[in-house]
């Protein structure tokens, strides 16, 4: 079924093996290797229809790429994404109170879909979240009688006539402006916010907290997880990640340090303090080490697009849970098990402690996440097929295929192969994301967004 | 199970005593250089003391941090309180009131036998909650003594939390001052910030602050600075916002 044109949302067979190829299409940001903290790249997302590529950075900075429209001649390529609109969200602040800086690096950004000529979206940092409004302007008015076409006032004495302003044609301009601020809310560092499909509320978590906000109201929000000990003696787990289900309205579940999901159900109570289910699976006791509860902790927590399944991560692996199975996953995938026997080291360096996204395509088909040494990972759920890539500036040309990518764990090292000890844990991509329709993934590294797209005849 | 790290201590522990300064030299080189090569190794044969004293040391680096991450914080107190947990030789477990039987027996001999320990945690996980986000580290901490210390060659004369400066290695003489010090009190001189008569809970940094280890008796604290400290830290507190009207 190999078509020689490019139609939107045929979405192609896998992401293993030899079903696709995936090319190198662009990548954004700056080429030198000394990388400006501020632009460390913290969180990628594409809006719903997939035009839009949102990324967040550490200086507090939102930049919006825009898919081109569809060449119809240049049947070889999808759309480029080029720059939409850059704004900064989030700036320093100063807590007086406790005498703390807050930082500005933007954690989560979350899209809203579309309701008219506008686009929004939610941003946050460590504690405010911001309801941003992105729109465009192509036209201005023209022909004022008080003030000249620079902006100077004119004299009213001097005003013979009178005139209809119109409006004329001008170059576009996106602009972005915060509408709504939802601040103090939240004690603890927020690790996430998502969009109920009311698509009139959300929530957002932090460490010990979930709170539930209307998208217009933003001085009170309502608290419906806690999990804050009464003494903070007794506080062994923190919650990591939290989402709402994409068609339950009344649903939504969080992850936690210690490995654990819980689904909760707003309607059961207020305080959504007991679960209605908790995902757990048994510890292999063949592989209990020091650092078990490290690696369960999870890291993110996505539901799939038709809502039965969610897929977690952890420091090894991805799981992805049939939501009507709590006791285990229903599959298992090891991004780098490899790393098992580095766990120590990786404690030293606090590697251990990264937390790595993980996403679906549209059609729920494959999932992906990141890895080390600028490398990621794709899983087939269907042919169970898996691939490696790399995400670098070598050998990467407009619609070069990328070559798949092999660690060695032990032993010989075959050719184009990569021993562990090799691998460059400095260079992790930990946010991954995919188009909702079509096989076009962003992959951030440290400070470069890449693009990548499947191979079109 | 934990006996598997036992048994891989005890092979290793001849080792232990030459790896150890290479193991201290790794984790202070670790500390000095922020681009730190990737881990290129494979993982030394880590004997759990090493482990211990690099999970104390983490503890420590990040209650140093303005703002810690809890999720870190916790991950490292659980791991410590676990390597721990192994360490105790079930022989030199002080006398604890009768415990229950099996199941949670473990988690049991954990609570009596690092009792020292986790009261020491316990006040660092309180203070966490009253002074949620300030830039304080706690109070000094109870010193864990030689029961707690495990079997093997970390130096003697290192109580398990002494404070330390994670840069050099070696002991804060200055204690507690060391770590108030990016403090800029100045604005909580005004008679505004007296401290409100409702809603504290009694601090527990009262009760083990009076707990002078060995080492810290050198330091100088004056009491009137710390009284100052703690009325700053139980005023700011009376004005700590709740989280929301859902509470």
């Amino acid at each position: 079924m190999d078509g020689g044109g490019v139609r939107a949302g045929e979405l192609r067979g896998a992401g293993g093996g030899n079903d696709i190829q995936w090319c190198f299409s662009q990548v954004k940001g700056a080429v030198d290797d000394d990388v400006a903290e501020a632009d460390i790249i913290s969180t990628v997302e594409f809006n719903h229809s997939g035009e839009l590529l949102a990324t967040g950075d550490k200086g507090g900075r939102v930049v919006i790429f825009q898919q081109e429209q569809e060449n119809k001649i240049q049947s070889h390529s999808r759309g480029e994404y080029n720059v939409y609109s850059t704004f900064q969200s989030h700036e320093p602040e100063f807590d007086y109170l406790k005498s703390l800086e807050i930082e500005e690096k933007i954690n989560k950004i979350r899209w809203l879909p579309q309701k008219n000529a506008a686009q929004f979206l939610l941003s946050t940092n460590d504690k405010t979240i911001k309801l941003w409004k992105i729109s465009e302007r192509d036209k201005r008015p023209e022909g004022y009688n008080l003030k000249e076409e620079d902006g100077r006032y004119r004299d009213p004495t001097t005003v013979t006539t009178l005139r209809v302003p119109v409006f004329r044609p001008m170059d576009l301009m996106v602009e972005a402006s915060p509408r709504r601020i939802f601040a103090n809310a939240h004690t603890y560092h927020i690790n996430s916010i998502s969009i109920n499909s009311d698509y009139e509320t959300y929530l957002s978590a932090d460490d010990l907290r979930i709170n539930l906000w209307h998208l217009e109201i933003t001085d009170r929000s309502f608290n419906i997880v806690d999990i804050k000990p009464a003494n903070m003696e007794e506080l062994t787990e923190v919650i990591t990640a939290a989402e709402f289900h994409p068609n339950s309205c009344n649903t939504f579940v969080y992850s936690s340090s210690k490995g654990t999901i819980r689904l909760c159900d707003m309607r059961a109570s207020a305080l959504c303090d007991r679960h209605s289910k908790l995902f757990e699976e048994p510890e292999d006791p063949s592989n209990r080490s020091f650092f078990s509860e490290i690696i369960s902790s999870i890291s993110d927590v996505k539901f799939s697009h038709s809502g039965r399944y969610m897929m977690t991560r952890d420091y090894l692996s991805v799981k992805i849970w049939d939501l009507n199975m709590e006791n285990r996953p229903v599959e298992t995938y090891q991004v780098h098990e490899y790393l098992r026997s580095k766990l120590c080291s990786l404690y030293e360096n606090d590697c251990i402690f990264d937390k790595f996204e993980c996403c679906w395509n549209g059609s729920d088909s494959v999932v992906m996440t990141g890895s080390y040494n600028n490398f990621f990972r794709m899983f087939d759920r269907n042919t169970k097929r898996d691939i490696t890539l790399e995400a670098s500036r070598e050998n990467n040309k407009p619609r070069t295929v990328l070559k798949p990518r092999k660690v060695c764990a032990s032993g010989k090292r075959k050719k184009d192969e990569i021993s562990v000890d090799s691998l460059d844990f400095n260079k992790k991509i930990l946010h991954t994301a995919w188009h909702p329709k079509e096989n076009i993934i962003a992959v951030a590294t440290t400070n470069n967004l890449y693009i990548f797209q499947d191979k079109v005849n | 199970m934990l006996s598997k790290g036992l048994k891989r201590k005890r092979e290793e522990e001849e080792e232990e005593e030459e790896e150890e300064e290479k193991e201290a030299l790794a984790v202070d080189t670790w500390w000095l250089d922020s681009d730190h090569p990737a881990v290129a190794q494979a993982p030394p044969a880590v004997a759990s003391s090493s482990l211990f004293d690099l999970s104390v040391l983490k503890l420590h680096h990040s209650l140093r941090q303005s703002e810690p991450d809890l999720r870190h914080l916790v991950l490292v107190v659980n791991t410590l309180r676990r390597i721990q947990a192994s360490m105790v030789p079930t022989a030199a477990l002080p006398p604890v009131p009768s415990l229950p039987a099996a199941p949670g027996m473990a988690d049991n001999l954990l609570a009596s036998s690092d009792a020292a320990l986790s009261a020491s945690m316990a006040s660092l996980l309180e203070d966490l909650s009253h002074i949620e986000g300030l830039s304080q580290a706690p109070q000094p901490l109870a010193e864990e003594g030689p029961q707690g210390r495990p079997i093997g060659g970390a130096p003697p004369s290192l109580g398990s939390l002494d404070l330390l400066d994670p840069a050099t290695g070696c002991l804060l003489d200055d204690g507690l001052e060391g770590l108030f010090e990016d403090i800029d009190t100045s604005m909580y001189d005004s008679e505004l910030w007296a401290p409100a008569s409702e809603g504290l809970k009694p601090g527990p940094e009262d009760g083990s602050g009076k707990e002078d280890t060995p080492e810290l008796k050198e330091t100088e604290l004056k009491d009137t600075e710390l009284d100052y400290l703690m009325d700053v830290l139980v005023g700011t507190q009376a004005l700590e916002r709740p989280p929301g009207p859902g509470r």
